[in-house]
């Protein structure tokens, strides 16, 4: 006979959807129990967005080092360095621990009960949890929210059992960096991994299926990137099929039909991410789906009352910001506030080389939708600063699409060094509202990348100031 | 597969150029034989043209509103259809067009604080245009702020019903308090104690086609005619005993009689004694011509606009053949199948507000005609009769005259005419 708890809210997973809205709603009184076992943080802190930064900032820092040992540069010379992957991925594993503790510490704080172990419910409010030393116990909750999060795509001819063939989360815990690397799959993921490689001096070549990189942003936004990879002698095998295997690598199809064989010592294999769906009782709960994911309304609400979804688990995007924001929403609601879920956007930003962020509609998506529109553009080598930081020759710009009628803001796409950290000015802008003379009259400190923001509110105006009309 | 390029047609003499009023169909889209491809419009007839083939658009010339030379390539069509050879398309000059400004990609020049560094700014091609755009608009969400709506949606607003004051209707937090104070929550009504919430929106569109015409030519009239406007009444009380019993008496195929074809017949009996006002006047040649006939133009209210039908020798009509000829063009300019001829040609005007009435107007002339002659409301009025008053049916008649060609005692006198005439109708049929 297992113990038994009754609680007001019952939050299974710990991710970025998951402890936020445990922490919102412990703050607003509620009485919570999260249930994780994964780890604190979940996919993001401890396989993805913060350890793939941390790596991403380390190999910028060997490649910038590496040109300065070939060629010296602003009068800085070195010898070549070199990359010890052990110690390379435990300063990793260190900062994602200090994270993660960091977000037990938060719980704790704010009074959420932590249980790590594995929940599996047998109706829609009742789970067991096996907690670590194989002791269960019953929780039984007035509501639920169920935040369980994604796992990578499996290939089948591919499997990660095959110790030559790693996930995402394989490659950012490798001891030895591979001298080949064959990457399967050129969205966000398999770009920002395959580029930090590249970086540390692995030969990296990528087979994708479709005949374009990063097909959710048009091919203006992505062509820098391209242009990296290819000065970067990075092969692209676009429109291919990755088939098996070999000795020393893999054989693809391209789109002849003609199969071809690279090296690859290892192979990442980053074809998309999958909802975690099996295994903890779902369906015993009688919640509706919606394809893979669980269908919820604006609320986050699932189609059984008093159970709630957020996070990957919802649908796409499956991006971290997204789930924290319903998981907050979801919190309040609990709390007996009236909320939804209704940005204006979910800015999304790919950390290439160079970077690309993109917030609202792009100028075909907002043609689309019925839009008459203007946009403005401004190149980021036209910026006293991307130039200082050596980041204007990469062929990075803003770009503003609004609304030709009254000028307010649809969409903001940039792609170039550093350019992630505009995204909150561009996300605030399309959440309040902005016009285009709102964004050319706010004053942009000089010199930073941000001028390029109002300097594209005042082209697509027609009055730019750096550049010519 | 060839390439058919269509033409703007030539669709009436003398016709040099026609505005496109409405595209039915956009590149990409397949059109069958006959299908109409667009409507265009010359003086007051619109005319619709048809595709000669079966196939799929390539490309369309002009916009609504544009203003095209006859002869200019509108439509090109690739088909099947047979001896259609491979053909060139000529793109067609504009006359005038709209400016677009879409996309501004202006090259690069030089840097703020490197001002001598030129760029390398690739020249990257916009992006293309998505090849049959969703012409769907609406369901545009609300400009506010995250506060605002969180705000909005906590209080049960539908943020939708609130005016905003800011730029490009922005709902500031002051706006949703002050809808909130004005009582608000009942969106479905106007606020009962309070007030009403203001209302900020305006709506532009642009003013194409008919009511274009309408707009040039009534601009035209009024700058450069002098209107001399003259309203005298009527006693109808003789017509409408006479009209009321043809009415009653009429045989079976013959139209009810309304006061128009007695008023033209009127006219006609007084304007061989007037005819400076049955004339045009053109006055860059500095010439005038009087007309025996009488075109009887009757100023139409359409579902597009005021139009101007025509019934033509109204002189060579009796009253039953006028009442029929009246209601059938003015049908015809009502359902827009009034033809070229039945809209143009008309010598002198009669404007009616019919029921609607009102005791005056001042009418302005179809030029190049001199005269136009309106009908206000008839009405049972006191009027002065041996010693006492007496109720009669009393109309006004509000006429306005080109005073360059009709001096106002002609217009005057010519009134009188035909107000005496009206009141001994069986003068009429003399």
């Amino acid at each position: 006979m297992s113990k038994t708890k009754t609680t007001d809210v019952l939050i299974i997973g710990g991710g970025p959807a998951g402890y936020p809205c445990a922490i919102r709603a412990a703050q607003l009184g509620l009485n919570v129990i999260l249930v994780d076992k994964s780890g604190l943080g979940g996919t993001c802190l401890n396989r993805g967005c913060i350890p793939s930064k941390a790596v991403i900032h380390a190999a910028s820092r060997f490649a910038e080092i590496s040109d300065h040992a070939a060629a010296p540069a602003m009068g800085i010379s070195c010898a070549k360095p070199k990359v010890d992957m052990k110690t390379l991925t435990a300063w990793k594993d260190d900062l994602v621990g200090k994270l993660t503790s960091g977000v037990g510490m938060l719980l704790k704080s704010a009074g959420a009960e932590v249980l790590n172990g594995w929940a599996e419910f047998s109706d829609a409010k009742t789970c067991t949890v096996t907690l670590e030393g194989g002791e269960t116990l019953t929780i039984s909750a007035q509501n639920v929210v169920l935040a369980t999060g994604s796992v990578e795509v499996e290939l089948p001819f591919l499997p990660f059992e095959n110790e030559r063939i790693i996930s995402s989360t394989g490659a950012l815990a490798l001891d030895k960096l591979p001298k080949t690397l064959a990457v399967v799959g050129a969205g966000y993921i398999g770009l920002e991994l395959g580029i930090a490689f590249a970086k540390l001096g692995t030969k990296v070549s990528f087979i994708e299926a479709l005949p374009r990189i990063l097909p959710l942003y048009d091919a203006p936004v992505t062509r820098p990137v391209s242009r990296w990879l290819k000065t970067h002698g990075v092969e692209m095998h676009l429109s291919s099929k990755a088939k098996g295997l070999t000795k020393t690598g893999i054989e693809f199809e391209d789109k002849d039909g003609k199969v071809h064989e690279i090296a690859a010592e290892k192979v990442l294999v980053a074809v998309g991410r999958k909802p975690v769906t099996q295994g903890w009782g779902l369906e015993n709960m009688g919640v509706d789906m919606d394809g893979p994911f669980v269908h919820v309304d604006e609320r986050c609400a699932t189609t059984m009352r008093g159970v709630y979804a957020i996070g990957d688990l919802t649908g796409e995007p499956m991006l971290a910001h997204k789930g924290t924001a319903q998981g907050e929403m979801v919190a309040e609601l609990l709390a007996g506030h009236r909320n939804r879920f209704d940005p204006v956007a979910i800015p999304a930003v790919c950390f290439t080389e160079p970077e690309i962020v993109g917030v609202g509609q792009t100028p075909d998506e907002a043609k689309a939708a019925g839009e008459e529109i203007i946009t403005g553009k401004f190149p980021l080598a036209a910026l006293g600063k991307a130039l200082s930081m050596q980041g204007g020759k990469d062929g990075g710009f803003v770009r503003v699409t609004a609304r030709k009628s009254d000028h307010v803001v649809l969409g903001i796409h940039a792609v170039g060094a550093h350019v992630a950290e505009l995204s909150g000015e561009f996300a605030l802008a399309l959440e309040m509202g902005a016009r285009l003379e709102d964004i050319a009259g706010t004053i942009h400190v000089h010199p930073t990348l941000s001028e390029g923001f109002a300097e594209s509110a005042m082209a697509a105006l027609g009055q730019p100031l750096h550049i010519t009309r | 597969m060839g390439l058919l390029s269509i033409k703007l047609p030539d669709v009436g003499e003398g016709v040099v150029e026609a505005e496109i009023v409405e595209w039915h169909v956009k590149a990409g889209s397949s059109v069958a034989e006959d299908d109409n491809l667009v409507d265009i419009m010359t003086d007051k007839a619109t005319v619709e043209i048809p595709s000669p083939v079966t196939g799929v658009i390539k490309s369309i010339t002009g916009e609504p509103g544009d203003v095209l030379a006859v002869g200019t390539v509108i439509v090109t069509i690739e088909t099947d259809a047979a001896g259609v050879a491979e053909e060139e398309s000529t793109e067609a000059p504009i006359l005038r067009q709209a400016q677009d400004e879409d996309e501004k990609d202006p090259p690069l020049k030089a840097t703020k604080s490197h001002p001598r560094i030129q760029s390398g700014a690739s020249s990257e091609p916009t992006p293309t245009p998505h090849p049959e755009p969703v012409e769907e608009r609406g369901g545009k969400r609300p400009l506010a702020s995250p506060a605002v709506r969180k705000a909005a949606l906590e209080a049960n607003i539908d943020l939708a019903n609130v005016p905003g004051t800011g730029p490009a209707g922005r709902i500031s937090h002051q706006d949703l308090e002050d809808f909130i104070a004005a009582g608000g929550r009942l969106v479905a009504r106007p606020a009962s104690h309070t007030g009403r919430a203001k209302r900020t929106g305006t709506s532009t569109h642009k003013i194409i086609g008919l009511r274009r015409k309408i707009a040039q030519n009534l601009a035209h009239s009024k700058r450069t005619i002098p209107h001399f406007a003259y309203v005298e009444e009527v006693d109808m009380e003789a017509l409408e005993t006479l009209r009321a019993h043809l009415n009653a008496t009429r045989n079976e195929g013959q139209p009810k009689l309304t006061l128009l074809p007695f008023l033209s017949m009127a006219l006609i009996k007084v304007l061989p004694d007037f005819p400076n006002a049955n004339a045009h006047y053109d006055n860059e040649a500095g010439v005038a011509t009087t007309f025996e006939a009488v075109h009887m133009g009757i100023a139409t209210a359409t579902p597009n606009g005021l139009m101007v039908p025509v019934v033509k020798h109204a002189e060579a009509m009796d009253i039953w053949t006028l009442a029929s000829e009246i209601s059938r063009v003015c049908t015809a300019a009502r359902n827009g199948k009034a033809n070229k001829d039945e809209l143009s040609g008309s010598t002198i005007t009669i404007t009616s507000l019919g029921a609607l009435g009102g005791i005056a107007s001042t009418p302005v002339i179809n030029a190049p005609e001199v005269a136009i002659i309106g009908v206000n409301k008839l009405q049972i009025r006191p009027v002065w009769q041996d010693g006492a008053f007496a109720p009669r049916k009393m109309m006004n008649l509000s006429s306005s005259f080109d005073h360059r060609i009709v001096d106002g005692y002609d217009a005057a006198l010519m009134i009188q005419r035909v107000k005496t005439a009206l009141e001994n109708p069986a003068t009429l049929f003399m």
